[in-house]
């Protein structure tokens, strides 16, 4: 056995007779093992996150935080934590994400219904170890006292916000490197300096988990608020969150040559008079993604308010209508200015 | 259930030198929870492993993926394990593949929502005796491509048929180092299609009532450009007479039914010893990109094209194209094999061996309007320009999994 090997199983060994002697089985403290070392772990409170997983009270180094404008998951309210091992803070690489350490975790719960009716359907997390990020989803059980993993992802039925019943998707293993993949790589998506509120950040930074707050933050519109900020910020905040994923350079969908990213400035490169490639009956007969101030004959809105496995975008994680992000999308259109 | 079927320890100790040691089969029946089963299977495979796919008809709900390299997954043959998509509601194929040194063999997918298999960035791949159909026949809802390698250097796809793809049965873009062989294409819009694609060797394919039956294209605006050093041989390129049934917007909806050959801004295209029948607006066309574009980087030209010795039999009788009546009659009854626009990038134009017959358009500039062209017979000078047949085609290793 090689020593790293031996440590392994003594680290093991003690965990095991910490949980032991503690009053309840889920440990309050975080998981270091878990996060950074066991393969699969099965179930969501092996890793420890949360103090009180069903009011999704975290545990010790564990952060709540919020995005200003979000990625649409059929409605689902979404609760993110950050999670920074005992000593360890992240560093700040100007708009872009956050420089997490080795050890780090973000966690991410959907859940719908409100009050005492809400209902969590599931946690993914990203886990960061020694060989990069690894990402699994994890499904709640009925009772809700238990997510396990998920690594086929799933299926389930429930009801939206808007009322709308649904076959909601858990993503598959694979399906979270789809979006979370660039150049082969999994990278966290959501924590950009440019999506999180300065207030945010200057509260980790006080707290002495973030060297300083990273100039370029606060910078996308907060969702909520977006009838304050100009179309365009909010059609491309939106497109940056929800899009740019897969469609930037080096990401699942590179090959269509769409770079839908905040910081992309050429006009074909975001779609402006650019003909579909891949499309196929995508395109809904239309010759361009984007046609300025003709949202009607725009692909890229076109295939936002799609359904259809095949024309429908985003591919995955979508079983409903974002109306609020069509509109978004389609005003930035209508008000381009024609070429 | 996955059932493990370790290989007993004499082969292991056989097989010890080969890169992957440990390689199980693991084997999966068709049945009910096919779905969570099989991407299961997919995500915990080891490099090295082959999943066995058993005869019967797979039901899946939603899309597949693997990302494990070096994954042999393995069916009962093309008409026997049928991964079935019809009820899909997710994803944009029916199976994606992501990693590389991957085997797709001996299995079929039937009507997949959006592609058929995509594999994306994933190198080393062969594709062998799979089968991608849209059962319904030809329509404008099926998906777009059936096989669909794109980003990826060294692809052998061997021996599969594709039927009613809505864009191309067989397609491959941005990639290098490509052959693609003994397949069939039949009712799709495009038969097999190589897009900003480099080193491919197109041989012994049949390519049969597609709307165009072989395209080679480069087009503008994409990571990878400049396509060319493609052979086209020994193909059967017949009866590509159906109607155009892909969704108005995509470059393959501008093919005019009856397309045998097309060859649109490449480097290099090598067309000989083909069969070409009954392909009614023309066997080989010859053309620049046609649409106005913005990307610095893309040459628009058909350069170094060479149409040597092929068989061609009727065709050029039915032409979709303005004026075609008068052009026919001027070429007593039939237009000769071989149409090119006319449009050439200094003398890199085309060339075609003695005897080969053609019109041109005699177009001064890409983009032109067809209409303002001069057709005449085609007058243009024997091929001067060599191929290296050594330079295009999958590697000869990927060749040794096909006996394995």
């Amino acid at each position: 056995m090689r020593p790293r090997n031996v440590l392994l199983v003594l680290a093991a060994a003690s965990l095991g007779a910490a949980a032991l002697a503690a009053p309840l089985a889920a440990p309050r403290a975080v998981n270091d093992i878990a996060v950074s070392q066991t393969p699969l772990p099965g179930k969501l409170s092996d890793f420890g996150f949360f103090a009180d997983p069903l009011r999704q009270f975290p545990s010790s180094g564990v952060t709540a935080y919020r995005l200003n404008t979000p990625l649409y998951s059929d409605g689902a309210e979404k609760l993110r934590f950050l999670y920074l091992p005992e000593g360890t803070s992240a560093g700040s690489d100007g708009e872009g994400l956050l420089v997490l350490p080795v050890g780090a975790a973000l966690i991410k719960t959907f859940a719908f219904g409100e009050g005492d009716d809400r209902r969590l359907i599931e946690t993914r997390v990203l886990l960061h170890r020694a060989d990069g990020w690894t990402a699994l989803p994890y499904r709640w059980n009925d009772a809700q006292t238990e997510a396990t993993l998920a690594i086929a992802g799933g299926r389930v039925n429930l009801t939206t916000p808007e009322g709308e019943a649904i076959s909601y998707r858990v993503p598959n293993k694979n399906q979270c490197k789809e979006c979370h993949g660039v150049g082969g790589e999994v990278i966290p998506i959501g924590p950009k300096a440019r999506n999180l509120s300065t207030a945010w950040l200057q509260g980790m930074v006080t707290s002495g988990h973030l060297d300083r707050v990273p100039s370029g933050s606060d910078k996308l519109p907060v969702w909520e608020h977006r009838s304050d900020a100009e179309a365009a910020s909010v059609a491309r905040a939106y497109l940056d969150v929800n899009c740019a994923h897969c469609h930037r350079p080096g990401a699942t969908a590179s090959n269509s040559g769409l770079d839908l990213r905040w910081e992309q400035d050429d006009p074909q490169a975001l779609g402006i008079g650019k003909r579909p490639v891949a499309a196929g009956r995508g395109s809904g007969g239309l010759l361009f993604d984007v046609v300025p101030g003709k949202s009607g004959e725009s692909i890229l809105a076109h295939r936002m308010k799609s359904l259809e496995p095949g024309v429908a975008m985003p591919e995955l994680g979508k079983s409903t209508v974002d109306k609020d992000g069509v509109a978004a999308v389609e005003q930035w259109i209508r008000e381009m200015p024609s070429r | 259930m996955i059932k493990l079927n370790l290989a007993c320890g004499t082969a292991v100790m056989l097989l010890a030198w080969a890169p992957y040691v440990q390689a199980k089969d693991v084997a999966i029946a068709a049945g009910e929870g096919a779905q969570m089963r099989l991407q299961e299977a997919l995500i915990m495979a080891e490099p090295g492993d082959t999943l066995v796919l058993d005869a019967g008809k797979f039901v899946l709900s939603d899309g597949l993926s693997l990302d494990v390299d070096g994954v042999t997954i393995r069916g009962a043959g093309m008409d026997r394990t049928v991964l079935d998509f019809t009820g899909q509601m997710d994803a944009g194929e029916g199976l994606l593949v992501t990693s590389d040194g991957v085997t797709l063999r001996d299995f079929a997918l039937e009507n997949p929502k959006g592609d058929g298999i995509k594999s994306k960035g994933a190198d080393n791949i062969v594709y062998h005796r799979v089968r991608v159909t849209w059962t319904g026949g030809p329509s404008a809802s099926n998906g777009a491509y059936g096989i669909y390698p794109v980003e990826s250097t060294n692809v052998l796809i061997d021996g599969v048929k594709v039927s009613g793809a809505s864009d191309a049965g067989i397609y491959v873009g941005q990639s290098s180092k490509i052959t693609v062989r003994n397949s069939i294409a039949e009712a799709n819009v495009a038969g097999i299609e190589i897009e900003n694609s480099r080193d491919a060797l197109v041989e012994n394919n049949m390519a049969v009532r597609n709307t165009g039956g072989i395209l080679v294209f480069d087009l503008p605006n994409l990571p990878v450009m400049g396509g060319g050093n493609v052979i086209l041989r020994r193909n059967l390129v017949v009866d590509n007479d159906t109607a155009n049934f892909a969704p108005p917007g995509n470059i393959v909806a501008s093919i005019r039914r009856g397309t045998g050959i097309l060859v649109m801004a490449n480097d290099g295209v090598l067309i000989e010893d083909n069969v070409l029948s009954n392909n009614p607006t023309a066997h080989v066309m010859v053309i620049a990109y046609t649409q106005p574009y913005e990307d610095e980087r893309y040459n628009p030209f058909a350069r170094n094209v060479v149409v040597g010795e092929n068989a061609f039999g009727r065709g050029g009788d039915d032409p979709q194209m303005g004026g075609a009546e008068m052009l026919v009659a001027a070429f007593g009854g039939a237009l000769p094999p071989v149409m090119w626009d006319g449009v050439s990038q200094g003398d890199t134009g085309l060339t075609v061996s003695e005897g080969v017959t053609g019109w041109s358009l005699n177009l001064a500039k890409p983009g032109q309007d067809p209409a303002t062209g001069q057709p005449a017979p085609l007058d243009v000078p024997q091929p001067g320009y060599s191929f290296d047949t050594a330079s295009v085609g999958a590697p000869a290793e990927l060749e040794a999994r096909l006996t394995s």
